[in-house]
């Protein structure tokens, strides 16, 4: 059984189709990118797989439930138990040190532990940038400290919305390089991006075009 | 972590903190000091009402009866009945004897002037010196009970000056004008028992039927009267609280119809009512009772100036839980990326307004404090340039600053949780 499936998948605001008649299966541990142009749905998509948003029709079962049909409040659930969040703006709390952010996502889904935050930290090269403010660490910085967040609480899936859409080259590299290594330890990831290099390396990519897919893409070249 | 995330918020965003706290300092003091002044209003009017006279008058308990049935108000005529004189210090032993700010005795007599007609001549303390059985030592006189008489010639008697002549006497403007009579000029007076020629110390203007009469010092008119030792009546002047309806059941049914409780805080509440009550325990045979006109004039004075404060109270409360509300939901509106981010990552909605809460109470703990003190020294800047004297801070008032800015601070907060409650991950996050 896959662990994401979404079976005719429809997102509408009044006259405007955002999804349409979306059918997507993710496996366990796979690595898949979602491509598009600004517009087509990517942002729309990701919102639904991470329980931000319900579709106007359509079934979105993640690991064996339809989340189309459950409440916000075990929305809430699902996304704290089974999904890490990675944003293009980061989204880090200014007024809390890279540690204390990741501690947070602990703290909202079980016991913060310093320990432990620490070592997701060191994983993406941060530990001596522990007790900064997010205003005292660079962009990639700030990215690396909101992957270390998304996979605190080991979540079966980890949603990357345009990870590199503010990095430079070098810190592009560093943070695809961790999605390699997450991918290695068989953490099911999908990527949201407008960047072809990005999704070049994930093991599938599929193209939104007005809300539809439009076509999928398997990498031959794909590398673990 | 909870009171990481607090130190965070509160520590690194300090100026929209502080912000928030001024304008819970605003409310704070203000409160304070409305609440303070309101309660101690009583006592500062209080006083600046005695200037209007005294409140108590205490006459024997025979006289009380007659004037009752024949309304005998003019005291013309010497009392059947009377007072004695060494009673009179027992007025500052009784239970509110602190309260008791002057009293003065009376002996009233009809006599006869040269040119036939008659007055009425009273003896009175002027500035008498009393030392008492306790040991308390204190001046008393009807100088400070009628504040408002104008000496338009000479001076006032006061029995501590040598200078002044043991006949002396002030006669009043208008029989002054009658008789042709001057500051210095002696008048002879004439009862039935004896004649006395009195030298007049001064010429006063009461503005009102006591121009028609003579005031002298007390033992001249006691032996004019031939009432060695006693006395007509007294004047008490006594700070008193308010009427309430405890002090009205007691004064319309009688101490007796109270139960014992409310005999109790009656008996130790300085109304009007229950210090009439005292001076009668302290006086044999006398009976005490309140100048309604001065106390019920002094009810509505305090009832107005203390509806005023309220209402002053309330609004600058309001203002602040305003400020308050404008303050949170700015503060919330510039954190929605951070409130969205905690639901995304699985925070509930309780447990974020539950960290905003915490903020907002601790700041207005801070802002509260801080708004205390600032009530305390507007307090005393508004005691000082309206009542001349300090406005004695009363602990009560600590409580219930503390519960109104509690009130305010949560109903300020009110809109922001609610909007917060509202808010979506998805849209803010993404910008949607």
């Amino acid at each position: 059984m896959s662990l994401l499936e979404l079976k005719n998948v429809s997102k509408i605001y009044g006259p405007l189709k955002a999804l349409d008649n979306v059918n997507l299966q993710v496996e366990n541990g796979e690595w898949l990118a979602i491509m598009g142009p600004s517009g087509s749905g990517k942002s729309t998509m990701m919102n639904i797989i991470g329980c931000m948003d319900k579709p106007s029709l359509g079934e979105v079962i993640l690991d064996g439930v339809d989340i189309a049909k459950e409440s916000g409040k075990k929305l809430t659930e699902i996304r704290r138990d089974k999904i890490g969040l990675i944003f293009q703006q980061f989204h880090l709390v200014n007024y809390l040190t890279a540690v204390e952010n990741v501690m947070v996502s602990q703290y909202y889904h079980s016991m913060p532990d310093e320990k432990e935050a620490l070592e997701a930290l060191e994983r993406v090269g941060l530990k001596d940038r522990a007790k900064h403010l997010p205003s005292q660490l660079s962009g990639g910085e700030q990215q690396r400290v909101c992957i270390a967040r998304a996979l605190i609480n080991h979540p079966e899936i980890v949603l990357a919305d345009e990870p590199t859409g503010n990095l430079d080259e070098a810190n592009e590299n560093i943070v695809i390089d961790l999605f390699r290594q997450l991918h290695r330890e068989g953490t099911t990831l999908i990527v949201v991006t407008h960047d072809p290099e990005v999704a070049e390396v994930a093991q599938r990519t599929v193209v939104l075009e007005h809300g539809r897919l439009v076509k999928e893409i398997m990498n031959e070249s794909f590398e673990t | 972590m909870f009171f990481r995330m607090i130190k965070g918020a509160l520590f690194r965003q300090k100026s929209k903190m502080i912000m928030i706290a001024v304008t819970i300092a605003l409310g704070s003091s203000l409160a304070t000091a409305m609440l303070n002044i309101m309660l101690d209003v009583g006592d500062k009017v209080n006083q600046e009402l005695k200037a209007y006279g005294a409140n108590i008058t205490v006459v024997p308990k025979e006289n009380s009866v007659l004037d009752s049935l024949y309304d005998l108000d003019d005291g013309s005529e010497t009392a059947a009945a009377h007072l004695k004189e060494e009673d009179l210090g027992k007025i500052k032993t009784i239970f509110w004897g602190f309260n008791i700010l002057d009293f003065t005795p009376f002996v009233n007599t009809a006599v006869t002037l040269s040119d036939g007609s008659t007055a009425k001549l009273t003896g009175t303390w002027f500035n008498h010196h009393l030392a008492l059985n306790t040991g308390e030592e204190l001046d008393a006189g009807i100088h400070s009970l009628r504040s408002w008489w104008e000496i338009k010639n000479g001076q006032w008697l006061d029995e501590q000056k040598e200078s002044i002549p043991a006949n002396g006497a002030l006669i009043g403007s208008a029989l002054a004008e009658r008789l042709g009579v001057n500051t210095g000029d002696t008048i002879e007076v004439k009862t039935a028992k004896g004649s006395q020629s009195l030298q007049i110390a001064g010429i006063y203007d009461a503005g009102g039927d006591e121009d028609e009469q003579l005031f002298t010092l007390l033992p001249v008119a006691q032996e004019l009267a031939v009432a060695k030792g006693l006395i007509d009546s007294i004047e008490v002047s006594a700070l008193t609280t308010p009427d309430n309806e405890l002090a009205r059941k007691a004064a319309t049914k009688g101490p007796a119809a109270l139960s014992p409780a409310d005999y109790e805080t009656w008996y130790c509440t300085a109304y009007v009512s229950s210090i009439c009550y005292q001076i009668q325990e302290a006086i044999p045979d006398s009976v005490a009772s309140a100048v309604r006109q001065v106390a019920e004039s002094e009810g509505t004075i305090l009832d107005k100036t203390q509806l005023l404060m309220i209402l002053i109270t309330i609004l600058s409360l309001f203002g602040s839980a305003l400020g308050i509300s404008n303050l949170v939901t700015a503060s919330v509106m510039e954190r929605s990326n951070e409130i969205g981010l905690l639901k995304a990552i699985g925070a509930r909605d309780y447990r974020i307004s539950g960290i905003v809460l915490t903020e907002i109470m601790i700041t207005a703990v801070v802002g509260g404090v801080a708004g205390y003190f600032m009530g305390y020294g507007f307090a005393q800047i508004i005691g000082h340039t309206v009542f001349a004297s300090s406005i004695e801070m009363k602990p009560m008032v600590i409580p219930l600053v503390a519960v109104l800015i509690v009130i305010v601070t949560l109903a300020g907060s009110i809109p922001a949780i609610r909007m917060l409650l509202r808010l979506r991950p998805a849209e803010v996050l993404h910008g949607r």
